[in-house]
């Protein structure tokens, strides 16, 4: 008899113990969720200039402690530390260009403060030399209607304030098929040599910029595995490990030419 | 009055002067120590490093450059072996704003009319894992996207934005919600400093002989639950939940609690 009560006892206390390890175990994930949820949706914001020698925008997210030693460093007060309520990854270096452009200093004091890595000084080094003009923060665009040289009006502010002049940033020359008898004298990036400093965008005439900065991931395409210069001997190279793939689909099971005169399915009957 | 203040009036010049160093780095140049609480550089020398922040980097999956290292041991170690938990009651912006709703709440008291709390200590235990997974699965460190106390103290150095509500949430939530909310129950970078301050020297000693248990030190701290020896046992207060606060110590008319020094070993529970 006096078992049972003792017996309950026991029985209620496990309960109690798996409802209470069920409650934890419930609102850990509904905290866990809620926090990846909000860290995704923070981290997603792709329009973003990151200081020199920036990491790919993933490693750069994983790998910045958010001290603000690039922003200290940088003497044109170029870089800023995202805020709450700069809809941008919290705490992390960036600039815009339109405000302050990187002035590109030759020592570049912002990135070997980093200690991090985050900002990785190798990636702007050439022959052991700290070298700005091998980084790539972004690439500069042109927007081709509201440039006002490509509408006839002379002007190359964004071609004058270009530190790499004449090699980032070149002008081309057409006739004007409007008049027929002027010249447009219309700016071209040529993307391998840009820096994206935003120097153009800065300089540029336009009420809004013209040209302006975009990251690369954002502004470039990539043509992929399948097209080879055929005229770069150092791109061709590529060819020589090059397997053959085959596709088989129903098709390839005859021979082209009956393939291609079958007009099944082709012709109403 | 000044007396009976003393160590207030030392953390509050501790928490302000290290804000203050960081400060006039970042506008004036004045390289004493630069950066932000996440990861700093002393005198142009030492690194040191939130070590929250690098285990979460690290999970995360990101490579951890030397300096970080060097700056996440050196921290460890202070507050494992000399300091205990003190970042948070002497270095951290974030309990002043947390010193102020828990005085409202005495001086208003609104503590006699809340005065069980409803949530575990442990939470911030489980947001530290919670938080290595979400690291570890979304390849971001994930407190440091969402932390108040880096929104604070880097708001305070780089710029707050909307950073003040950060602080408006943490002060409301304090007041209204949970008595010591954030620092007590929530926030996992005091949870990580409550794991490593168990070993730590610098421990509040209790003599329960001088004890005349007014409760006074119960009401004041911010992790009543270190202590349980108050009129019962002459014992230090181990537990690594201590923040090292010493208030305590002031409010206590008897003499019966003072900081000692913990032998290396053989002092426990």
């Amino acid at each position: 008899m006096n078992n049972t009560p003792k017996k309950d006892q026991e029985k209620l206390s496990r309960r109690e113990f798996l409802l209470n390890s069920a409650r934890t175990v419930g609102l850990a994930g509904l905290g866990g969720l809620m926090w990846s949820a909000y860290v995704d949706e923070v981290t997603a914001s792709s329009l973003l200039l990151r200081p020199p020698g920036a990491l790919k925008e993933n490693d750069f997210l994983k790998t910045c402690i958010k001290c603000g030693m690039c922003v200290e460093a940088c003497p044109f007060d170029t870089l800023m530390l995202a805020k709450p309520g700069d809809n941008k990854p919290l705490g992390t270096p960036y600039f815009i260009p339109r405000d302050v452009p990187c002035y590109m200093c030759p020592d570049i004091p912002c990135v070997p403060v980093c200690p991090s890595g985050a900002l990785d000084i190798l990636s702007v080094t050439k022959k052991a030399q700290l070298d700005i003009n091998s980084a790539q923060m972004g690439v500069a665009v042109i927007d081709n209607e509201n440039c006002i040289a490509f509408w006839g009006i002379q002007c190359d502010a964004c071609y004058r304030a270009c530190p790499l002049l004449g090699e980032a940033i070149t002008v081309e020359y057409h006739k004007n098929d409007r008049t027929g008898k002027h010249a447009l004298m219309t700016p071209i990036v040529h993307a391998n040599v840009c820096t994206g400093c935003g120097l153009c965008e800065k300089a540029c005439v336009t009420e809004k910029a013209s040209i302006f900065i975009l990251p690369r991931e954002v502004a470039l395409g990539r043509a992929g595995n399948y097209y080879i210069k055929g005229w770069d001997k150092k791109d061709e190279q590529r060819l020589k490990n090059a397997k053959e793939i085959k596709t088989t689909t129903k098709i390839s099971e005859r021979s082209a030419l009956d393939s291609l005169n079958d007009m099944k399915g082709i012709l109403d009957d | 009055m000044i007396s009976k203040n003393k160590y207030l009036i030392l953390r509050r010049l501790s928490q302000i002067s290290i804000m203050f160093l960081y400060i006039i780095a970042n506008v004036w140049g004045i390289n004493i120590l630069t950066g932000n609480l996440s990861s700093s550089l002393l005198l142009d020398f030492v690194p040191l490093s939130d070590p929250y922040a690098v285990l979460q980097m690290f999970t995360a999956g990101a490579v951890i450059s030397i300096d970080l290292l060097i700056g996440a041991a050196i921290i460890v170690l202070f507050y494992m072996f000399i300091g205990g938990r003190a970042f948070c009651s002497w270095v951290c912006p974030v309990n002043m704003i947390t010193d102020l709703s828990n005085y409202i709440r005495r001086k208003a008291g609104f503590n006699t009319i809340q005065k069980k709390q409803p949530a575990s200590r442990k939470i911030s235990y489980y947001a530290i894992v919670i938080s290595l997974m979400i690291s570890f699965g979304l390849g971001v460190t994930a407190f440091e996207f969402i932390s108040p106390v880096s929104m604070i103290h880097r708001g305070i150095i780089f710029g707050l934005g909307f950073g003040w509500a950060a602080m408006v949430v943490i002060f409301l939530f304090d007041l209204f919600v949970l008595k010591n909310g954030w620092c007590g129950y929530i926030c996992p970078l005091g949870g990580f400093y409550s794991a490593l301050a168990r070993f730590s020297f610098i421990k509040v000693n209790h003599d329960s002989d001088k004890c005349t248990e007014c409760m006074k030190c119960k009401e004041v701290c911010p992790e009543v639950q270190v202590l349980h020896m108050i009129g019962k046992k002459s014992m230090k207060v181990l537990s690594g939940e201590c923040t090292n606060c010493a208030r305590c110590i002031e409010v206590c008319d008897d003499d019966a609690l003072n900081f000692s020094i913990k032998k290396f070993i053989g002092e426990r529970k």
